[in-house]
């Protein structure tokens, strides 16, 4: 349910830019969505269509750049990459891990016609 | 294509309700206040246990709650039912509490000076997990009867927050639950996370709870290390 939320965001932060730069229509939106994130790209997907229904962002394609997930390990002390929480880590096996990257949820680029 | 109109914005799809929650913390620090967000899955005893925390607190400090439910009033009359203030905040088809609701919601408590403000939040393991409200920090309740697999099943909450409760200890010895095996599940996903084990209905762990509060007030007190 809160991709809903987050897509009225999205819609938000299109129509503030498109306002400041005086543009009417989006051809496209870009997300980047790191997997560690509190949101699956297919949810966000499917809510945006239905949330830009007559907004400018109505028929933009919505693209999605998908982040990989990383994390220090405080036992082995090496960056590593990981898929999911509450995963060990691949190099030593410990859960010692601290989230460095992949929580992102972003607008990263937008095109208008 | 014309560069023109194409734009990089990198803005934060979250940024509008962070911004707020950090306006919140702004105003919970200067007014003294700790701020504890407690979430956790339907039914884990959110309220029980707010009930028996603040009948007690409020002897020693003000105390008032914020109370997110889809519907009803229910859960605020149970603390106002204790003499204390609470303000209830229906999201409607909404999921979660976001930082404008607590904002609006703080602004109708009376102040609360050198004293902790309580919300419960909407009973859901997911989506509150996003959403900072300006908080001092999470407390997620986990009870007993849930299964020792939850925080591997809603991993993003137990990483949010710094204190898992394992509420309806009192029950154990009825149910097969393995609170060993729930610690290291919760550990998997959050190292750092403390935990603590109440009865809200027999009061028993609340001395624990109690003095682990008045530890975040003194961390909050203390001067920052650079």
């Amino acid at each position: 349910m809160h991709e809903m939320a987050l897509c009225q965001s999205i819609i938000e932060i299109i129509e503030d830019e498109a306002r400041r730069r005086s543009l009417s229509q989006v051809r496209s939106v870009c997300l980047e969505i790191g997997t560690l994130s509190h949101v699956a790209p297919e949810a966000i997907k499917f809510c945006f269509a239905v949330v830009a229904a007559r907004t400018i962002a109505e028929n933009a394609a919505l693209k999605i750049v998908e982040l990989p997930g990383g994390a220090w390990c405080t036992s082995c002390s090496k960056s590593v990459e990981i898929l999911r929480r509450g995963e060990r880590c691949p190099c030593c096996g410990s859960y010692q891990l601290q989230v460095t990257t992949g929580e992102q949820m972003r607008v990263k680029e937008l095109e208008f016609d | 294509m014309n560069s023109e109109r194409l734009v990089q914005i990198e803005r934060d799809i979250l940024g509008k309700n962070n911004r707020i929650a950090a306006d919140n913390r702004t105003r919970f620090v200067a007014d003294n206040v700790l701020v504890f967000n407690l979430v956790s899955s339907p039914g884990a005893g959110k309220t029980s246990l707010l009930v028996r925390a603040v009948s007690e607190l409020k002897r020693s400090r003000p105390i008032g709650v914020i109370e997110g439910d889809q519907q009803t009033s229910n859960d605020a009359e149970r603390i106002r039912s204790v003499g204390v203030p609470a303000i209830q905040v229906n999201t409607g088809k909404g999921c979660h509490l976001d930082a404008a609701m607590i904002g609006e919601a703080y602004r109708r408590l009376p102040l609360l000076t050198r004293g902790i403000l309580f919300i419960e939040n909407v009973g859901n393991l997911v989506c509150p997990a996003a959403f900072d409200l300006g908080e001092t920090c999470k407390i997620v309740v986990l009870s007993t009867t849930e299964g020792e697999d939850k925080p591997l099943k809603y991993p993003d909450m137990f990483a949010a927050s710094s204190l898992m409760l394992v509420n309806k200890i009192d029950l154990t010895p009825l149910l097969a639950f393995d609170l060993p095996k729930t610690v290291e599940y919760a550990r998997r996903v959050n190292p750092k996370v403390e935990v603590l084990t109440v009865s809200a209905r027999t009061g028993e762990g609340f001395g624990a709870l109690y003095a682990w509060i008045d530890r975040q007030g003194r961390i909050k007190d203390a001067p920052e290390r650079t």
